[in-house]
């Protein structure tokens, strides 16, 4: 019976199967196909031509780069914050026992879980109560929020297996806390890190809802796609940066994947 | 001479949990030293208390004479040998062995140096490049016992490290651990739960239950002459007469251990004291018999060597044993 079932699929789930892909992938084929459209004010399909000169177009247009930089910024340091702050969180609550430690855990993990409208009104009225002026930093802070839980997960499930054994090993072969991290802690959970952050960075980088709440005058990447939506002007550049933004976000989850997936035998043969 | 190992009324207590209660010991320099007791009796607390990894809730801790208390394990001149040994799955062997040396700047040449010779010390030469991961059990734990011993430690500390071991590997460890002792002259307080272990091992033992030591001494003494009926009880299945078993012996006593191996079946002497029983049950252990007998409700266990015939379940037998064997104890 189970030998029957590998060699071949009845055709109802076959069509169920491609069905479900080309729903999932024809609009973003679709997103490709128009960053090479030579009409610029409308989406007729088919195309009545294809080029490559949006690409040129785009990488002359200064609002872009503007946009491009911005989001890479606040992407990097967003996710250098989440890096700290969520290894520390993963270490305290793995790593010791007290009062109080699995609310904490969940209160971590809460902001993704939260709508991110949610996030961005609690945060925005939190700014303006604090009278801090809307700017770069505002929607780092913002996006910090739900980067710290991407690493920290990450963080907290790899320093489960760190046996706490190995931290008193090395204590007792003389490392002190510092040189501990250093040397056993930092090497057995880096691969995790990794991963957080690239996951971090992802996020960040497309993210639309909390930013549009945070931010002040700056566009990031996606805002500007957005607004580039409603005025449009050379249509397909649009298409060419959604391109971009797939790639520049694809490739670190893709990454983390696989490192992750790699990591699992590194922290558990000390047994 | 100072004690490589002071604890003057030493209390570890988690909550109203006592693990360690009221313990008082001295642990000579140079000694083999093993802490006998079943699991949650407390050695391996008062272990982690030498290492430094626990602090006592009260008490006093010397080592080699410099008070323990709130000194940091990383600052303590003992090492231990884990009971996983606690290899860093990261580091090549040769690395997890110079970790010592490494992380208190030692240079590279020479680390490397000591850790090979520290390699070759317990037969692991050319180990060097390979990672824990790749070796045995048997391996790992000779890797662990390098790594400590590199550091030269004053006190080695060895919690159950033969505890995941097959039995012929183990043996074999027994010996190379007691001459290795003894050609360096360390101290090693050791761990386990084996009473075999420590009585072939150690050079004294303290046996422990319930957070406190109930006896002290040679091997030859907890064996022959356990002053408690738990020392008995644990330390290799000793019979514990009754009082009452002892006053038809005629000799007064509130308990009373007799070694199974000390009693043989039928053949009494003059000198000897005897009990009339029935035998219950028999098993044959390969070197010796194994018979339950039961003398008036008490069950009382001998073992005779193999070539002695062996009486079949139900007959009526007498034992006998010299008075001797017959150890008295204070409490029942």
């Amino acid at each position: 019976m189970r030998s029957d079932r590998s060699t071949s699929a009845p055709l109802g789930l076959k069509i169920a199967a491609i069905g479900g892909l080309a729903f999932l992938h024809i609009p973003i084929l679709l997103i490709f196909l128009y960053a090479f459209t030579t009409e610029e004010k409308s989406y007729q399909f088919p195309p009545p031509g294809l080029t490559l000169q949006w690409f040129a177009v785009t990488w002359n247009r200064p609002d872009v780069w503007e946009a491009l930089t911005l989001s890479v910024k606040v992407a990097t340091i967003a996710t250098a914050i989440a890096l700290v702050l969520g290894t520390f969180c993963a270490a305290a609550v793995s790593q010791t026992r007290f009062f109080g430690r699995e609310t904490i855990s969940l209160l971590v993990i809460l902001p993704i879980a939260l709508p991110g409208i949610i996030t961005g009104i609690a945060l925005r009225s939190a700014f303006s109560m604090a009278d801090i002026p809307f700017s770069f930093w505002t929607i780092v802070l913002g996006h910090a929020t739900f980067c710290i839980v991407v690493v920290y997960n990450n963080a907290v499930a790899r320093f489960r297996r760190v046996s706490g054994s190995l931290i008193e090993a090395s204590m007792d072969l003389g490392a002190d806390g510092f040189q501990t991290f250093r040397h056993v802690i930092l090497p057995n959970i880096g691969t995790a890190l990794l991963a957080g952050g690239m996951l971090a960075f992802a996020l960040s980088f497309d993210e639309v809802i909390v930013t549009t709440f945070t931010g002040g005058q700056q566009s990031t990447l996606p805002i500007w796609m957005l607004e580039e939506l409603i005025r449009p002007r050379q249509r397909p550049v649009t298409n060419v940066v959604a391109m971009v933004v797939m790639l520049v976000t694809f490739l670190p989850i893709l990454a983390a994947y696989y490192l992750t997936r790699d990591g699992d035998q590194i922290a558990g043969a000390g047994k | 001479m100072t004690a490589a190992v002071l604890f003057e009324n030493v209390s570890r207590h988690f909550g109203p949990v006592k693990a360690v209660d009221a313990v008082d010991l001295e642990v000579a320099a140079g000694e083999f030293f093993a802490m006998l007791g079943p699991s949650g009796s407390g050695k391996t607390t008062c272990l982690r208390l030498m290492a430094g990894f626990e602090q006592p809730t009260h008490g006093h801790i010397e080592i080699f004479g410099e008070t323990a208390e709130g000194v940091p394990p990383y600052r303590r001149s003992v090492n231990t040998v884990f009971q996983d040994y606690a290899l860093f799955p990261h580091l090549s062997i040769l690395d997890n062995v110079a970790y010592g040396l490494m992380v208190k700047g030692v240079g590279k040449e020479e680390r490397r140096k000591a850790a090979e010779d520290a390699l070759a010390m317990v037969k692991l030469p050319g180990y060097g490049t390979r990672k824990p991961g790749q070796l045995s059990g048997g391996q790992r734990q000779r890797v662990a016992l390098a790594r400590a011993l590199v550091n030269k430690p004053k006190v080695l500390l060895l919690d159950e490290p033969l505890g995941a071991l097959d039995l012929k590997l183990r043996e074999q460890m027994q010996e190379e651990l007691k001459s290795l002792q003894k050609s360096l002259g360390i101290t090693f307080v050791f761990v386990t739960h084996d009473q075999g272990e420590a009585l072939s091992m150690a050079d004294r033992i303290a046996v422990f239950n319930d957070g406190r030591i109930q006896q002290l001494g040679t091997p030859e003494d907890i064996y022959k002459r356990p002053q408690t009926r738990f020392v008995a009880d644990f330390v290799g299945s000793s019979n514990v007469l009754s009082s009452a078993t002892c006053a038809k012996l005629g000799i007064p006593s509130a308990a009373a251990s007799l070694r199974p191996e000390a009693i043989t079946i039928g053949t009494s002497w003059a000198e000897q004291l005897s009990l009339p029983g029935k035998v219950t049950a028999r098993s044959f252990l390969g070197a010796v018999n194994r018979v339950s007998v039961d003398c008036n409700g008490e069950k009382i266990i001998v073992t005779s060597p193999a070539a002695m015939p062996v009486p079949d379940i139900g007959a009526d037998v007498q034992l006998a044993f010299s008075r001797n064997d017959l150890h008295l104890m204070e409490e029942a």
